[in-house]
């Protein structure tokens, strides 16, 4: 994974709540077995809206996606997290996520950040003309106008996307230790063949 | 040693703990992994490129489901019919090759067991209580109405369990649902969890682990429990858990992948100490009274947006948050409804009767007891049946219920998702409405444009008769 610290830049003022991953990217995208080129179909219904802000040139290559409550919700689709990075999103703020998507996103790099409704509705107004500026390290989200919101991550979560960590090597480390777990397990978990 | 009393969530997530850290994440054991063909190819091509194995394949059961077409498999000579669709054949061919070279367990299209992951689970006997168990599927917390810790994960996750049987998980809150009292006649667990939706919210189980409980949830039959489990994760909840009890286990004991003989014992005095203990602290209690749920409908694109079957259209104004309001406004633009419409007066043009949450056995009786000697009315254009799994189809078959279908103008399917997600041939056309029994109303979910109503089987059942939704209690003896 890459390691991730700071970003900058424009962000989409979405603000819709209980966006779900069908919205994300429609069940029709997923039959891939690559991670690659799903940003062909994110938010294909939305993009169906005259006027919608994913074709609006002003917000072309923005790098954060602002979105109201609960966003994420629906399918555990990865696809949903790829699609996005696939866009170039590499951060999300919003109210509040559904707990698969907020691991999807942090697995992917994409940072989800959670912030208050009256901090929200500010950054929507900041995002219609000026940059918005995320520092993970110091857990910040700051605008040109002095606005500062601070945001609470996960600590290991933190860690991971600063190092820019795989977990899954950080797991295969601890071998012994589920070797051991396993040793103790009832004999009867293991499926009738 | 004495011990504060603990909820079944934590009792089955104490005996997972591989290492605990400072922080509070812990390193959980993964007892069950189910695997289907749309969230597993880059996990297994991320292992593959790492050099990395299955820790434990007997472990893992491999089933396609998502974009399996429903139509016939084999033609008239027994021959495998190809899928029309090449990315749909990649992607099942990429199962169907990963598989075998990770040591996996794997059900094929033309094998009786073949159904969807969530039916075949539990009905194999690979569901048990108290394990842990994980898909890269969101309604894989159907499998807790066993008494299992079951959560869907993301396909990173679904690489992480293959290659070392564990996650690092944070543990959620807990919740407990009571539900009390008989639901009433004609009203069904799809009914219930609806209601409960629709009373928490689409976002009110975020951060959570329920637990349904209460005299309505034990006097509910284990299929029964799996359809109100399944739908756990419309509330935002990872999790539903039932405790399990003699039900579960008389439903378990004899199933192809269940412990046999002595094993069987040992896991059955285990898991009689699961249940809750009394006093055990929950961070939420919601009290539910069943005879107050109705026969229940969805009239938006969220699951919370539930009215009784007898009820009408809100007016978007009516509610208090504008983010709300502007919700409400949107599904109903899409959904082609003006406030104050009666729900009864909607004509649907599709029934989908199918999915993980209701497409077992008892689903599709309580939907044949409804068609048994009726048709499908004239304005239906499609109406499906689609079994959750080859043995659910066998035995509707052996009970004739395939002919009341048929004989109703039903189409009846082999098994899979189906009109559940639209990913595989079978869709609702777009601005048609469909009364289906699956678990998502989102836009676009049953195809572009779809128009989804969230009903029981029962339902589904009543508005093929009448073309339009419909309270089953008129059609019923």
């Amino acid at each position: 994974m890459t390691p991730v610290n700071t970003i900058e830049g424009k962000a989409i003022p979405f603000g819709r709540a209980n966006v779900d991953t069908d919205v994300i990217i429609p069940a029709k995208w997923l039959k891939t077995i690559s991670r690659q080129g799903l940003g062909r179909g994110a938010f294909e219904t939305v993009r169906a809206e005259p006027g919608n802000v994913f074709d609006d040139p002003d917000y072309a290559g923005a790098p954060i996606l602002i979105a109201g409550e609960n966003f994420g919700c629906g399918s555990s689709r990865e696809h949903a997290a790829w699609a996005l990075a696939n866009l170039g999103i590499r951060a999300v703020i919003a109210p509040s996520y559904s707990d698969i998507f907020s691991g999807n996103a942090f697995k992917n790099g994409i940072l989800a950040v959670e912030l208050p409704r009256a901090a929200i509705d500010r950054l929507m107004d900041v995002a219609k003309t000026d940059p918005i500026s995320i520092d993970l390290e110091h857990q910040t989200v700051t605008t040109r106008f002095q606005d500062r919101f601070t945001f609470e991550i996960d600590p290991f979560r933190k860690h991971c996307l600063l190092e820019g960590l795989d977990e899954v090597g950080l797991t295969l480390a601890m071998e012994p230790r589920i070797a051991a777990f396993e040793k103790q397990q009832a004999s009867w978990l293991s499926p009738a063949a | 040693m004495a011990s504060r009393p603990r909820t079944l969530y934590e009792k089955i997530w104490d005996a997972h703990v591989v290492e605990r850290r400072a922080d509070g994440t812990c390193l959980i054991y993964i007892d069950r992994h189910l695997v289907h063909e749309v969230t597993s190819p880059q996990a297994f091509e991320s292992l593959r490129l790492g050099g990395r194995k299955v820790r434990r394949p007997d472990l893992t059961l491999a089933v396609p489901d998502h974009n399996l077409p429903t139509t016939a498999r084999l033609d008239a000579e027994g021959n495998r019919i190809p899928i029309a669709d090449p990315e749909s054949a990649a992607q099942l061919a990429a199962l169907e090759a990963n598989a075998p070279a990770f040591g996996i367990r794997y059900i094929g299209p033309t094998d009786a067991e073949q159904g969807i992951v969530h039916v075949v689970g539990p009905e194999q006997g690979f569901t048990l209580p108290g394990c842990t168990l994980v898909c890269g599927d969101s309604h894989t917390a159907a499998h807790g109405a066993l008494g299992a810790l079951a959560f869907g994960i993301g396909t990173s996750e679904v690489e992480h369990v293959l290659a070392t049987q564990t996650l690092l998980l944070k543990q959620s809150k807990s919740m407990n649902i009571r539900i009390e009292g008989a639901l009433g006649f004609g009203v069904t667990p799809k009914d219930l969890i609806l209601h409960i939706i629709g009373r928490i919210g689409a976002a009110g189980g975020t951060g959570y682990v329920i637990e349904y409980s209460g005299s309505t949830i034990r006097d509910m039959s284990v299929e029964g429990r799996l359809t109100v489990s399944n739908m756990s994760i419309e509330a935002g909840a990872r999790a539903g858990l039932i405790a399990p009890d003699d039900k579960t286990f008389a439903y378990l004991q004899g199933r192809p992948m269940a412990p046999k003989g002595e094993a069987w014992e040992q896991a059955v005095a285990w898991w009689r100490t699961l249940p809750s203990d009394p006093g055990a602290p929950f961070d939420c209690v919601v009290d539910i009274d069943a005879a107050a749920v109705a026969p229940t409908v969805t009239w938006g694109t969220s699951p919370e947006d539930v009215a009784p079957v007898w009820g009408a259209v809100p007016d978007p104004q009516s509610f208090a948050e504008p983010a709300k309001r502007e919700a409400a406004q949107k599904s109903l633009a899409y959904m082609g409804l003006e406030p104050g419409q009666r729900m009864q007066d909607l004509a649907v043009e599709n029934i989908f009767i199918g999915s993980c949450t209701n497409s077992r056995i008892e689903d599709l009786r309580a939907a044949a007891a409804v068609l048994n000697g009726r048709r499908r009315a004239d304005g239906i254009k499609q109406a499906l049946v689609v079994p959750g799994s080859g043995l659910v189809k066998r035995q509707a078959e052996a009970e004739g219920l395939d002919r009341i279908f048929i004989e109703a103008g039903f189409e009846w399917r082999e098994p899979g998702c189906s009109a559940c997600l639209g990913m595989n041939p079978d869709k609702v056309p777009p601005g048609e409405r469909c009364a289906s029994t699956s678990n998502r109303n989102f836009v676009g979910r049953q195809g572009p444009g779809a128009r989804t109503h969230l009903v029981s089987p029962a339902m589904a059942a009543a508005a093929a008769v009448t073309g339009r939704l419909t309270d089953v209690r008129e059609l019923m003896g």
